[in-house]
């Protein structure tokens, strides 16, 4: 009988797979094969994965014999030049540290009039237009790739080329040789654009970073172009695949959907976010890490060598620590949530992401009231091929 | 109640920011946690318990009324 690999197709497209969510509920925590014939133990539940994410003893070192690559892909990560991703202490603080003052929440919050300007002129061109849309061309892509754009100061014009890349990198059907390539390509481009800015800089992250840090050597040009790649890969497709599956999400829920029409309470849409974040949590092939030493998880004994996964869209369902569990529930706080990870690599842009949902979802409930499927939702197309969950479209009308 | 930071941990998530505005901050130009107040009250226990839990580089400690952690 051939195994069943991890992850698991789902059954619904709005849960994680209900073989992941029933072995949280047993005893036993497994070893599951995976597609390339590793045997990874699967954590489940909220503390083991939460100390899976942060224990020192477990390395995000794609390029360790035995790592858990979550597919071919994701071989790729090691093949160009190391991410804040894949690296460990001290090196990834080192290198963080370096980043840091850009990321904070008072930063974020800054970025929250540019954030709302573009959404209104998505949704602007849309209501200008016919009463059908595609929310992810339409409304999702553009702003999450206009806001990440300017904020590292990369040529939006360019942004069909960034997507298309993104997407080769994160397919998980496609090669290591074609991720590597799409990698190696975007690497390149953002070298010399980094290049081209420590002659004439400008008041931007790539901008600031090269007159911080790679004219006084902290940071060579290679590693801010690699850092530049990250943040503008990640940066736009989990946004995206967030305010796509998130207004898709509300759909279901129209009295919830309404209620962010209805009050102006900065805090109930922060609530709603960190709820859709944990509800969702798009990052759907489990994150994986491998054993520097022998570690205790729970009652299990994880040896020096063996791999993990975190399943943090299971995990975020565990009513041990969530009591909505399974269901949405904007109302019970969800904080704590590891839709963006846990420990040192926890999402660097958190705050910048919250800040675009918080903006996206309350515009268009305020301007789109009347939004609904423009197709039955069997029709839907999710991402269940992408590293990243979401929707390959989402035809509305309204 | 006693908070300590061990801030060369700090990854600037900013948990501690949204959960304890009173009492946590970020550094403006280093992004690094920064304890506006040492000894806050009992009104933002509950907060700063949130802000030591959610921390992902766990920077916070908090300890009790006598100092002890």
């Amino acid at each position: 009988m051939t195994e069943v690999l991890y992850p698991m197709a789902r059954q619904c497209p709005f849960a994680p797979p209900e073989e992941v969510t029933r072995l949280r509920d047993e005893p036993e925590v497994p070893r599951v094969p995976i597609w390339n014939g590793v045997r990874p133990w699967l954590f489940t539940r909220y503390e083991d994965a939460r100390l899976v994410l942060s224990d020192p003893r477990f390395s995000a070192d794609k390029s360790r014999p035995g790592y858990p690559l979550s597919s071919a892909v994701a071989a790729a990560e090691t093949a160009v030049e190391p991410t804040l991703l894949i690296m460990d202490n001290p090196e990834h603080d080192a290198l963080r540290r370096l980043v840091l003052g850009e990321f904070t929440v008072r930063r974020a919050e800054s970025w929250r009039p540019a954030v709302r300007s573009v959404v209104a002129g998505c949704l602007d061109r849309m209501l200008d237009g016919p009463r059908r849309a595609d929310l992810v061309t339409d409304l999702a892509l553009p702003v999450a790739l206009s806001v990440i754009c300017e904020f590292l100061g990369v040529p939006l014009a360019d942004r069909e080329l960034f997507r298309s890349l993104t997407h080769t990198m994160n397919a998980v059907a496609g090669t290591t040789g074609t991720a590597a390539a799409a990698r190696q390509e975007l690497q390149d481009y953002l070298e010399s654009l980094v290049a081209a800015r420590e002659k004439d800089p400008g008041d931007d992250f790539i901008g600031r970073m090269v007159v911080r840090h790679v004219g006084t050597g902290a940071m060579s040009r290679r590693t801010l172009s690699a850092m530049a790649l990250l943040l503008l890969t990640a940066g736009h497709d989990t946004t995206a695949n967030m305010v796509s599956l998130g207004i898709l999400t509300l759909l279901r829920y129209p009295g919830r959907f309404a209620a962010l029409r209805g009050h102006e309470d900065p805090r109930q849409l922060a609530d709603t976010v960190e709820e859709l974040l944990r509800h969702l949590t798009i990052v759907q092939r489990g994150i994986r890490r491998i054993a520097t030493e022998d570690v205790e998880v729970g009652d299990r004994l994880v040896k020096a060598g063996q791999g993990v996964i975190a399943a943090i869209n299971v995990a975020n369902r565990d009513p041990s620590r969530f009591p909505s569990g399974e269901d949405f529930d904007p109302d019970v706080r969800a904080h704590g949530h590891l839709a963006f990870g846990y420990g040192p690599h926890q999402c660097l842009g958190q705050s910048l992401a919250k800040v675009e949902l918080q903006e996206t979802y309350h515009a268009v409930a305020h301007r789109l009231p009347e939004l609904r499927l423009a197709v039955p939702v069997e029709e839907i197309r999710f991402k269940s091929d992408m590293a990243v969950y979401g929707v390959h479209e989402l035809p509305v009308t309204w | 109640m006693k908070i300590t930071l061990e801030p060369e941990r700090c990854v600037g998530a900013g948990h501690c920011v949204l959960s304890a505005p009173e009492v946590f901050d970020q550094d403006e130009s280093d992004g690094v946690v920064v304890l506006l107040d040492t000894e806050p009250g009992a009104a933002l226990a509950d907060a700063v318990h949130e802000a030591a839990d959610l921390c992902p580089a766990r920077a916070i400690l908090v300890g009790g009324e006598d100092g002890t952690p």
